[in-house]
């Protein structure tokens, strides 16, 4: 093996980093001109974090923008409080190719597409495109299916949970505590040492299987093929101009890319950390879009009547905690997975079609919520979900319960 | 030589929890952690650097090395 330690980096070779005290921008972000050259509207953002330490305009940029679209997307045709929402976009998607019937959840959402995407391409060009996998993807898979149920009895995944809040949608309070409480849950797993494992490097074609099918899907989407299904009324129908939702999915997908934005995220580090770094993203989506639903009069606070929501209280609980949960111990929300997908983990691709299998079950069996409540086999759901979530984390846990005291980390490999 | 943590291939939040329990038993020295990717780079700066302590990037091959030191 080469000593890479004492190795020399050639200006512009992989792993060049320009020399710290001759670079102003060292200080504030940590990437080489060879990136800036690349994408020079990106690079401008990161100037700008000059004036804000350590890079948190980015993630500042990147709320505030999926806070924008948030709203203007809606007013542009999505569906109320829903201008972006990638569960529900999922669940759209998996209607769309006809993996449930739910004919008014059916359209092949262009924002998810432009997401993985813009996420791929920067990515690219940014070289931070790894292909890696084998960290269990089969029991991600299946977490995301638990997760995925979860946050469609809630109607909306975190990101919609900010988006419902900026719309005066009381009930994503609950949403959040119960999303509060499952990440919590999540944490405390993690700080037992929970792993689903390391994941590898992999050849890199199975790092462009993942966008090559939302290229296919794509490639559908324009052409319409008789097979797919779109709704003709509910949620489904609503939609923004097709060439604008694919330039808000690219653009979120890019900037998420870039800051690594991510909901739970937030929510994770500041209870493990106190750290506010990913959380300040969250905020400045909650403000933006509370300022922009306030300019068009689309903030109508109360519990009663919100769109596409209901008012079951516990079950708004217990089905974001159950989808907090999940995805924290998947490390990170629908959203980061996607991005993560675009970037070459495979284990991540992997998430993201048990979040579609999670929306088929969640519609083919009668689970998911509408506005008129959760079903009651939605609530066995929830309840089924929590039980296998804590078998699952319980014994991917390396350290056991009875002694939660600090241990060494071992360097020589995984335990499990 | 310092402690040296290997947490590559790990989805976050496990490298910076990896990095904490090893900062949490040194006061000073220097500790090298290998992350593989960009998000984990960042917020195990980010956790070393509010507890104060230097962080030091290369890169080696298709992962980074962050050293830290105090």
């Amino acid at each position: 093996m080469v000593d890479l330690k004492n190795k020399k980096f050639k200006w512009g070779e992989r792993g060049w980093r320009p020399p710290r005290a001759a670079n102003p921008l060292a200080g504030c972000i940590d990437r080489g001109p060879v990136r800036f050259r690349l994408l020079p509207s990106i690079s401008l953002i990161g100037r700008c974090s000059i004036f804000v330490r350590g890079g948190k305009a980015l993630i500042i940029g990147a709320g505030g923008v999926l806070g924008l679209f948030g709203v203007v997307l809606v007013q542009l045709g999505n569906p109320p409080n829903m201008g972006v929402c990638v569960a529900c976009f999922l669940r759209d998607i998996a209607g769309a190719l006809g993996l449930h019937r739910a004919a008014p959840v059916q359209y092949l959402r262009p924002e998810i597409l432009g997401l993985a995407l813009g996420a791929f391409g920067a990515a690219l060009a940014t070289r931070e495109f790894r292909v890696v996998g084998g960290s269990n993807a089969f029991t991600r898979f299946i977490l995301a299916m638990l997760a995925m149920v979860g946050m469609l009895v809630f109607l909306g995944c975190p990101v919609r949970l900010v988006l419902r809040l900026a719309g005066g949608d009381l009930n994503a309070l609950l949403g959040l505590a119960g999303l509060i409480t499952g990440v919590w849950v999540g944490v405390w797993f993690l700080n037992r040492g929970f792993s689903l494992g390391r994941a590898t490097p992999q050849n890199k074609i199975n790092g462009y299987i993942f966008p090559a099918m939302i290229i296919t899907l794509l490639f559908f989407l324009l052409s319409k093929p008789a097979f797919l299904f779109f709704s003709k009324e509910g949620p489904g129908s609503l939609r923004a101009p097709l060439l604008i939702s694919l330039g808000a999915g690219l653009i979120i997908g890019i900037l998420a890319q870039r800051s690594h934005l991510c909901m739970v995220g937030g929510i994770r580090d500041f209870i493990l950390f106190r750290d506010t770094h990913l959380l300040t993203g969250f905020f400045v989506i909650l403000a933006v879009a509370l300022i922009g639903n306030l300019v068009t009069g689309s903030f109508n606070p109360g519990f009663a009547g919100q769109p596409v929501a209901h008012s079951d209280w516990l079950w708004n609980f217990l089905g974001m905690m159950l989808g907090g949960w999940g995805v924290t111990l998947l490390g990170g929300c629908p959203l980061r997975q996607l991005v993560a997908a675009g970037e070459g983990n495979t284990d991540c691709a992997a998430t993201v079609l048990g979040f579609l299998a999670g929306a088929a079950l969640a519609h083919n069996f009668g689970l998911a919520a509408s506005p008129k409540g959760v079903p009651l086999a939605g609530q066995v759901a929830v309840i089924i979900g929590l039980l296998v979530m804590f078998v699952i984390a319980f014994f991917n846990s390396r350290v056991p319960l009875t002694k939660p005291s600090a241990q060494g980390v071992s360097l020589d490999g995984e335990g499990n | 030589m310092g402690k040296e943590i290997d947490a590559r291939g790990l989805l976050c939040p496990e490298p910076v929890l990896m990095t904490r329990r090893e900062l949490d038993k040194m006061s000073s020295g220097t500790l090298r952690v290998l992350v593989s990717t960009a998000a984990a780079k960042e917020n195990v700066t980010r956790l070393a650097e509010s507890k104060g302590w230097k962080v030091a990037v290369a890169a080696a091959g298709e992962d980074i090395i962050l050293t830290l030191s105090k």
